[in-house]
């Protein structure tokens, strides 16, 4: 028997220039949308959802997000604050570290991202801890539901 | 003189490289990527209550007191308007709002609309989602898909832990 005489290899090249370039264009769209100014919310609350709740237009000068889970604790800047009592001196430095910026406290916004579970009265408690310290524009924020 | 012309020789590039990181920073991109559900605010003034705080306004403004009963587990109740008025069926909120654009309605000048407050008044239990329902019921309704706005200021009355 006689064997065919063996075939040089050759190293096959695929043409990597339109794998290249939707690469390109899906790291593009991912840097993009990509949000790094997340760290505000926290993920765990469910918040209450209402048709009528508009996204703000202007991003106001100072504001501060605090974030209330059903048991009173408050998430903050990545920081746990365990009781609503011992906001005082977090909001004390916040006021502080606006009006360095110029900021004066009517016009620094208070967002607060709240579960929905959570009894309506912390919320109030919350609201008026921040009165204490001058605060007086507060937001309640909810999740947008579609019409 | 001659010069001699040296023949084009095709100038390959090692891709592998480039594309390993690329893949890299592909992958690290959609492993951070979240999808974020628009959110949007009601907004509250509530400044620190004070003595010359009434004296400031020339014209009171009108307030409707809405207050917000609790009932079992932090569900809604019923819904009292200015201490009169009781809604305590499933359709409370709907009947909340009717009654706040009629008030609105009766009064005739354009001008009072931005004038009119909401002051609730809620049971310390009550779950957070109702009180944002009434809030939204206050501040307006769908009619055909068109947003027509009510009440544009709303304000909390103080409430006390197991009041």
């Amino acid at each position: 028997m006689k064997f065919s005489k063996k075939r040089k290899t050759e190293i096959l090249e695929g043409d990597l220039t339109p794998m290249i370039d939707m690469t390109f264009q899906l790291i593009a769209f991912f840097m993009l949308l990509i949000n790094f100014s997340e760290v505000d919310r926290a993920e765990e609350i469910t918040l209450p959802s209402s048709v009528l709740a508009v996204p703000p237009d202007v991003r106001p000068d100072y504001q501060i997000i605090l974030n209330l889970e059903p048991g009173g604790k408050i998430k903050f800047e990545g920081q746990e604050v365990p009781e609503i009592d011992f906001m005082g001196p977090v909001l004390k430095q916040q006021v502080a570290a606006a009006s360095r910026e110029g900021v004066s406290e009517p016009d620094i916004a208070v967002i607060i991202r709240s579960h929905q579970d959570t009894p309506t009265g912390l919320v109030q408690e919350l609201i008026s801890k921040c009165q204490e310290s001058e605060l007086q524009t507060f937001s309640l924020r909810v999740k947008e539901k579609l019409r | 003189m001659r010069l001699e012309v040296s023949e084009p020789e095709e100038i390959k590039l090692n891709m592998t490289a480039m594309i390993d990181i690329v893949f890299q920073l592909l992958v690290f991109f959609i492993m951070t990527f979240k999808v974020v559900t628009m959110e949007g605010d009601f907004t509250v003034k509530m400044p620190m209550a004070s003595q010359n705080a009434s004296a400031e306004l020339d014209v009171l403004p009108d307030i409707i007191t809405v207050a917000l009963r609790a009932g079992e587990n932090g569900k809604i109740n019923s819904i009292i308007v200015d201490g009169d008025e009781t809604f305590a069926e499933a359709d409370m909120y709907q009947k909340l709002t009717s009654l706040i654009a009629l008030r609105l309605g009766a009064e005739a000048d354009p001008e009072n609309e931005t004038e009119t407050e909401v002051e609730f008044d809620i049971d310390y239990g009550l779950k957070y989602s109702y009180t944002v329902k009434a809030i939204e019921a206050v501040s307006g309704k769908i009619e055909n898909g068109v947003v027509q706005k009510l009440i544009k200021k709303v304000k909390f009355k103080d409430s006390k832990r197991g009041g």
